[in-house]
């Protein structure tokens, strides 16, 4: 073939534009991975560019200060020196994290069955019932929220229908604007995260251990804590990820049910992006809140394999 | 979540597994010789149906009570009314917000599946090192909060001079579609068997033909899928949206800025319950397009 041939002609000097191609194709041609990433890369380029480069500037922004409506960009640690001194914003960021552990840790009691049920029970219409759980997934989470402000607010549907029927005389203060009320909101909102991994990973267990288990002699509560539980483990931990890390920073549920006392560090954070206007503060708040997520997301990933390691 | 591994056997092998199901009499509960009984059963299915209502029934208000006749969102109800609907379509900001969230949607539906079709076909197709890494990679903003991303993307549009307008909403909601966009394309192309295109291949099919004649149309449910879920993903974001809007919002922009006028409430009650009917629609319609014919068991669940 002529670019064969071309291709051996050549021994120094310029290369000559059809030998270029031919090693080019044949480096494609050689090398599987090397297909593999140049067609990936148009989706790795975007995602660079829209999450590692924002991230990046974030973080160098949060060693600038905020002078009135100018930025200096002088390195300081002023930032993080703010946020030492003010424990209003440690005190915030640890209830933010208890908020987030108990709704998370709500969320995944309440799945748990859930995802048993459709990975063992159901044996027709499973994708009925897969679709059902998924569908309230992929609607707004905006509107999720609201519905629950509509719910439980002083003349919502819960005091109006009490009144109504005659169980209460004056609508129930306690129902809104509290970290309860928030965490109800957040475990109602997140719910699917929790379910899908949680399934999953019940419906990859190979059948045939539950039936040694059973031949074995195990009562039904042995097996479900000796062989499924632990199988399913890896599902819990990826829910209690989806759930715990986003809901840490969430600000919306907070603003529209928290009230006062149910505020969260990510209403902080806005509002330095909003009303405050110091916007390095914020960045310097939200990195922050990055390295205690991803500190927690650490300690909770190796205490859980290293208690399945110990159990195995 | 992330979990993708094929579903074991090829296409017919699924669909006779699938058949034998379905031969199965029509039934919630395992049956007896698998050692559980109905009685056993019954909780379990009570518990299901009680965890379905309590997804499904707070978000039923909206509707509810947007054809309530009262400005109060309160019981008793006082009677049928259309009026806040009639509301709803005469008022001018909200159709521009509408019109928005259909352009960036759109947009953003077209950009993030043709992105996560290439990254699903490397991911399926390609024996690649760190295959892992990178899949963990694209999957970040799925679970980084929403404000990190929506602040960080302000920051940088700041930075670089950039005015904040639907095309920064736009490039926001890219950023948190990519990921949906491959998991539903790395289930279809995983779901169909990988020879075909081998085969077109070797009877001599270039590989641009061969991703046009075999993979394209093999994986058109998939596709048609994504694009609609994106679509909704972009139509129903606040979070980036709020840090991201210039002077035209979209519309969850357009429902948070109404929040704080109570009388505006009904109108905000019909608009969530449109929004809400036509998500259900449009992502129930996704998903048994992209969960037919892969089998409940395949790859990711979301």
């Amino acid at each position: 073939m002529a670019v064969t041939d071309s291709a051996r002609t050549v021994t120094h000097g310029d290369v000559p534009l059809p030998s270029l191609i031919f090693r080019v194709n044949a480096l494609f041609l050689r090398h599987e991975w090397i297909r593999g990433y140049t067609l990936l890369s148009p989706t790795l380029l975007v995602m660079v560019m829209l999450m590692c480069l924002p991230v990046f500037m974030l973080v160098t922004y949060s060693f600038w200060t905020q002078n009135y409506l100018d930025i200096d960009r002088t390195f300081t640690l002023a930032n993080y020196e703010a946020f030492f001194q003010k424990p209003i914003y440690v005190a915030l960021i640890m209830k933010s994290i208890r908020m987030s552990l108990f709704c998370t840790f709500a969320t995944i009691i309440l799945a748990y069955p859930m995802a048993y049920f459709i990975a063992f029970k159901v044996k027709s219409n499973k994708l009925v019932w897969l679709i059902l759980i998924t569908v309230p997934f992929w609607t707004s989470y905006l509107l999720r929220v609201f519905a629950w402000k509509v719910i439980l607010g002083y003349n919502g549907v819960v005091n109006s229908g009490l009144i109504s029927v005659g169980l209460i005389d004056e609508p129930l203060q306690f129902l809104l604007y509290n970290p309860t009320a928030v965490v109800l909101t957040l475990a109602h909102a997140w719910a699917a995260f929790a379910i899908l991994p949680i399934y999953v990973s019940l419906e990859k267990i190979d059948r045939s251990y539950l039936e040694a288990a059973t031949d074995l002699g195990d009562t039904p509560s042995e097996r479900f804590w000796r062989v499924t539980w632990p199988l399913s483990l890896p599902g819990v931990i990826a829910a209690g990820l989806l759930v715990f890390i986003p809901t840490v920073a969430d600000y919306v549920t907070p603003r529209l049910v928290g009230g006062t006392t149910g505020i969260m560090i990510g209403n902080i954070i806005q509002s330095q992006f909003g009303k405050a206007n110091n916007w390095p503060l914020g960045a310097a708040l939200s990195v922050i809140v990055m390295l205690m997520i991803a500190f927690l997301v650490v300690v909770f990933i190796v205490t859980t394999t290293r208690g399945r390691a110990k159990s195995a | 979540m992330t979990d993708t591994t094929a579903p074991g056997g090829s296409l017919t092998a699924q669909k006779a597994a699938q058949d034998q199901r379905g031969e199965e009499a029509p039934q919630y509960f395992a049956s007896k010789h698998e050692g559980y009984h109905w009685t056993a059963e019954a909780p379990m299915f009570l518990y299901a149906v009680w965890y379905l209502a309590f997804l499904y029934i707070p978000v039923l208000f909206l509707p509810l009570f947007s054809f309530n006749d009262s400005i109060y969102v309160a019981f008793p109800l006082k009677g049928f009314s259309l009026e806040w609907y009639g509301d709803m379509v005469s008022t001018q900001q909200l159709l521009e917000a509408l019109a928005n969230s259909i352009k960036v949607g759109g947009a953003v539906a077209v950009l993030s599946t043709i992105l996560g079709l290439f990254a699903a076909k490397a991911m399926t197709r390609y024996v690649m090192p760190g295959k892992g890494a990178i899949t963990a990679f694209i999957m970040l903003p799925l679970v980084v909060p929403g404000i990190i991303l929506g602040i960080s993307l302000l920051v940088i549009t700041n930075m670089v001079g950039m005015e904040l307008s639907l095309y920064t909403i736009g490039l926001a909601h890219t950023l948190v579609s990519v990921p949906f966009a491959m998991l539903v394309l790395i289930s279809r192309l995983e779901g169909f068997d990988k020879n075909l295109e081998e085969a077109s291949l070797d009877l001599g099919e270039g590989p641009f033909r061969t991703f046009f004649r075999v993979t394209l149309p093999l994986a058109w449910p998939g596709i048609l899928a994504s694009l609609l879920l994106t679509f909704t993903i972009s139509f129903d974001e606040f979070i980036l949206a709020f840090f991201l809007a210039g002077n035209e919002a979209t519309l969850p922009v357009y429902i948070w800025s109404q929040l704080r006028f109570p009388s505006r409430l009904p109108m905000v009650l019909a608009l969530g319950a449109t929004i809400l009917i036509f998500s259900f629609f449009i992502v129930t319609v996704a998903e048994v397009l992209r969960r037919r014919g892969v089998g409940p068991q395949s790859g990711s669940a979301i």
